[in-house]
């Protein structure tokens, strides 16, 4: 049977990844995109004539520098537009605090607040290492069968160890609980900890009170350890998705674009290729999904090839998005209050204290969109001005809580929402309202559509400790491989999840050749 | 049924708080009968002697109804009936049903035909039996399942994918089982017509006194007979019916009892008995793949994915850790519950007996025993011992047991067709 080694579904930055380290180990690899261009949630878009946005994710926080150096992606035409970009905590009237990684500081910040968050990142840091040392790991099976699960428990188990005991302990203590509680057992400065709590709380499925919010914001600041700070690629999130698409081809690897795959093709209870939509078929040894879990075992594969407690498991995997992303075209650059002008070109969090955050997450319990929406502000033309007409700006702006169900009246939701948002905007940055030409309102459903985001969740699929490391997406599929031979997953709901870090594309790319 | 308050014993003895007002409706009485009777139980009513029930899937049915070595003759000689309404029925239907449910079960559906009855068992991933029962198909994209045990949510979270409905029918089908050597003689003086066609594991409709009357050749005794299935509301008039078309030919109403000798000589199986649904075991390893059941000839691994499919693969090629067997011991001392050693000094345990039986009809001393590997392919001598409770005094045997084929009584009427009227 002429045909691939393997065939990865979907060319986001983890499809992309995975058949990279395919090609480069010599497997003759596909990779079938259904969109018109490559990177999944990494791409830039023209949202209104003349405006380009990173119409998804807008910064890079966890690419990992290994990922970067092994595609060779500054030769294949990436370059950052900004790098190391600080983020600021803005309140309305103006109130500001600058956070950095190991430091806060603004005005009205109390010495014992800025001692004790640098004390507070410091101790995180350390349990933030340990969940950075498994990113990279595929997660070893609980009954450890294999040396593979043998080392991988022993390395991680090596790693708590180095915590000594207290490390261990307070790890422990704090690892199942919710972010509020943290923030506020170790700080007092309201504005500082709605801000962290945002970042806790960002593309997770719960608001700060919510138990497993300290475990996400360690993920987040794992992802932070292997990455070099915030950075912003110049022509938007598309121009990553372009090198890495220049990357796999020098490696000899194959995509091909506005290509929908219908069916995984199963042979003698092993994968043979697939069925395309246009009804073509292509044969592979092997077919790597970097769609969600779900559409990959219940789309792709059908249960009528899956044993019942297994699409039990598929069945009740969570996948719950609440961000939502405005973009909106200036015809001017906006003046926020107590912002200096060269600030704008940073990330602005809008979470002015944790007990906002919490009621912002409130209505999307109930499907309906919050009156005070915490925001992630960017002005990415500040920073790469080819992304708008001279003297224009673009502002992409992260919304959260945005349920993915909006309820029966949709439409008015809608505009509830981006009124809100517009109005949030207005007391931040007195006049933008004025400086607005056209904008665009994505929620989860529309990322859903859009990128394929299984309930418009940005790591297709909840990271909750039941949905987390050897439970990532679900026990029988937790090794990328999964119970249909020759069939693997390696989007971002397998381990350690989306936030374009390319692990899960890469370990899957591991265990593909460890199987072939 | 619906029963008020004054039906309760309880609440004539004991003297109660005021309850809430709707407590009392008839849709709660079932707190204080917690089992519901069959619809044959009013006919039933003169034919019960001894009151010994038994509760069976929510039922009340009786464990004896004169005495049981009577009950058991009638099977082996005459004729009897037995109240199966309690066994779990669902119906699937749909136009998936059939890829639904020959992914649930392990044998091979789309061999069988319409009209025709198969034996099966289904497993969970792991390729560990979650019951057996039968699989009854009345079209194309129609079936009936019958099964020990409850299992709705097993069966919806199966229908994941498939278009299919799946429907608990269980209170909408009386059952009644009608076995022995004049059990086809006993159906046609009732006024059945074609049976003398009907094949074993086959059904037949027949309009009968204005019901819907489908009769399967299939049963639980290994003897010639026939299962009966109506709208409970023929049930009286079918009993009634069938107690004077029977009379003259031995007919007598059967309990639990005696069809658990008659189906240990079958060599049927037992859920909570034989073997543990792995839906309720606790302690790991108590599980059983069908292989172990020695159940080999209801898998059909050539007929593409089910579910544990893959498990039983890997454990074919792992090999089976035991296997459930036939034994023949000596003495006629049923040997319940013992356990079976390899070595006459009984210092090596290969084993333990899930059922015994002195068979009054092979006059042999018979059990069902599982048995590791590699004792279950033994030529040789097993040793069992026994526990004889003589009037309060114990007494330990030690008897030779060895492995036999199973079903152990195998009557050629069984699938006679036509079968000989008697």
């Amino acid at each position: 049977m002429s045909g691939f080694d393997a065939i990865v579904i979907g060319a986001g930055h983890n499809g992309l990844a995975c058949a990279f380290d395919l090609a480069k180990a010599g497997r003759k690899v596909l990779v079938l995109e259904t969109a018109a261009r490559a990177g999944g949630a990494a791409v830039t878009r023209e949202f209104t004539a003349g405006f380009k946005v990173s119409a998804c994710a807008h910064l890079l926080f966890a690419f990992p520098g290994q990922l970067m150096r092994d595609m060779q992606l500054e030769r294949h035409g990436l370059r950052m537009a900004g790098r190391d970009l600080p983020t600021f905590a803005l309140a309305d009237g103006g109130a500001v605090r600058r956070i950095d990684t190991t430091q806060a500081s603004g005005p009205g910040l109390s010495p014992g607040d800025a001692a004790a968050y640098a004390a507070l990142r410091e101790r995180l840091a350390r349990y933030a290492q340990v969940v950075h040392s498994v990113l990279g790991m595929t997660p070893p099976q609980l009954t450890m069968d294999t040396w593979d699960d043998r080392i991988a428990m022993g390395k991680l188990a090596l790693r708590l160890r180095m915590l000594g005991r207290q490390g261990m302990q307070e790890l422990l203590r704090i690892a199942g609980m919710n972010a509020y509680d943290l923030l506020d057992d170790n700080l007092d400065d309201a504005l500082l900890k709605g801000a962290l709590a945002f970042d806790a709380t960002l593309g997770a499925d719960y608001g700060p009170r919510s138990p497993g919010t300290v475990l996400t914001w360690l993920t987040r600041l794992a992802g932070e350890q292997g990455a070099g700070g915030l950075q912003q690629p110049a022509g938007g999130m598309g121009a990553l998705a372009d090198a890495m698409v220049a990357a796999l081809q020098s490696v000899g690897g194959e995509l091909r674009l506005n290509q929908r795959v219908d069916r995984v093709l199963v042979e003698d209870d092993k994968v043979c290729g697939v069925r395309l939509a246009s009804g073509e078929t292509i044969a592979a040894k092997s077919v790597v999904s970097s769609a969600d879990p779900r559409s990959s075992f219940m789309r792709l594969v059908g249960p009528q090839h899956l044993d019942t407690g297994f699409v039990r498991r598929v069945d009740h995997h969570r996948a719950r998005g609440l961000v939502g992303k405005l973009h909106l075209a200036l015809s001017g650059l906006p003046r926020f209050t107590g912002l200096d002008p060269s600030a704008l070109a940073g990330r602005i969090v809008h979470s002015p204290s944790m007990d906002f955050l919490e009621l912002a997450f409130n209505p999307s319990k109930y499907r309906e969109v919050p009156e005070n929406p915490a925001l992630e502000i960017t002005l990415p033309t500040l920073n790469d001005a080819s992304l708008a007409p001279a003297g224009q700006h673009v502002m992409s702006v992260l919304v959260q809580f945005v349920p993915y169900d909006l309820g029966p009246e949709r439409d008015a939701a809608r505009q509830r929402l981006q009124q809100a948002v517009l109005a949030t905007l207005e007391r931040l940055a007195p006049g933008i309202g004025a400086l607005v030409t056209a904008s665009e309102l994505l929620t989860p459903i529309d990322l859903e559509r859009e990128f394929g985001l299984a309930g418009g969740h940005w790591h297709q699929g909840a990271l909750d400790f039941d949905q987390f490391f050897i439970n990532r997406p679900f026990p029988r599929a937790q090794q990328y491989r999964t119970p249909l031979d020759g069939f693997f997953l390696c989007g971002a709901g397998s381990h350690p999840g989306g936030g374009l870090m390319g692990h899960a594309g890469r370990n899957a790319a591991a265990q593909v050749l460890a199987g072939a | 049924m619906s029963l008020t308050e004054t039906d309760s014993p309880m609440s004539a003895q004991v003297p109660r708080p005021a309850l809430a007002p709707g407590l009392l409706a008839p849709s709660n009485s079932h707190y204080r009968r917690p089992l519901r009777h069959t619809p044959f139980y009013e006919a039933s009513q003169p034919w019960i002697q001894t009151d010994v029930f038994v509760g069976w899937a929510g039922y009340c049915v009786p464990d004896v109804y004169s005495s049981v070595e009577q009950e058991y003759f009638a099977i082996r000689n005459n004729c009897s009936i037995f109240d199966l309404t309690p066994m779990i029925k669902y119906r699937i239907a749909g136009p998936d049903a059939e890829a639904y449910l020959n992914r649930v079960v392990t044998c091979d559906l789309r061999k069988l035909k319409v009209n025709r009855v198969i034996y099966t068992v289904w497993c969970d991933d792991d390729g560990h039996v979650i019951d057996d029962g039968t699989v009854f198909r009345f079209g194309p994209q129609e079936f009936r399942l019958c099964t020990a045990e409850r299992q709705l949510d097993w069966l919806l979270d199966s229908a994941i994918g498939y278009d299919v409905s799946i429907a608990e029918v269980t209170q909408e089908v009386a059952a009644l089982a009608v076995q022995g050597p004049t059990s086809y003689s006993v159906l046609k003086a009732l006024g059945l017509q074609g049976l003398e066609t009907l094949t074993a594991m086959g059904m037949s409709h027949h309009r009968w006194e204005g019901y819907e009357l489908m009769v399967s050749r299939t049963g639980f005794t290994g003897d010639l007979g026939y299962e009966l299935w109506i709208a409970p509301e023929g049930a009286a008039l079918l009993w009634n019916r069938l107690m004077i078309a029977g009379h003259v030919r031995g007919i007598r109403p059967i309990g639990y009892q005696a069809l658990d000798m008659a189906r240990i000589e079958a060599g049927f199986i037992l859920p909570d008995v034989d073997f543990i649904s792995c839906m309720h075991t606790v302690r790991i390893g108590r599980e059983s793949s069908p292989w172990e059941l020695n159940l080999d000839w209801t898998v059909a691994m050539e007929k593409g994915h089910f579910t544990g499919r893959r498990a039983l693969l890997a454990e074919k090629q792992r090999g089976v850790r035991r296997k459930l067997v036939g034994l023949e011991l000596e003495g006629k001392h049923p040997a319940h519950g013992s356990l079976v050693y390899s070595d006459k000094a009984n210092e090596k345990q290969v084993g333990e007996i899930t059922a015994a039986l002195w068979s009054p009809t092979c006059k042999r001393n018979l059990a069902i025993a599982k048995i590791d590997a590699p004792h279950f392919d033994s030529k040789g001598d097993l040793w069992v011992d026994l526990y004889l409770n003589r009037e309060l005094h114990w007494e330990r045997r030690n008897v030779r047991a060895w492995i036999v084929e199973r079903p152990f009584y195998l009557p050629a009427r069984r699938r006679a067709t036509p079968p000989v009227e008697r």
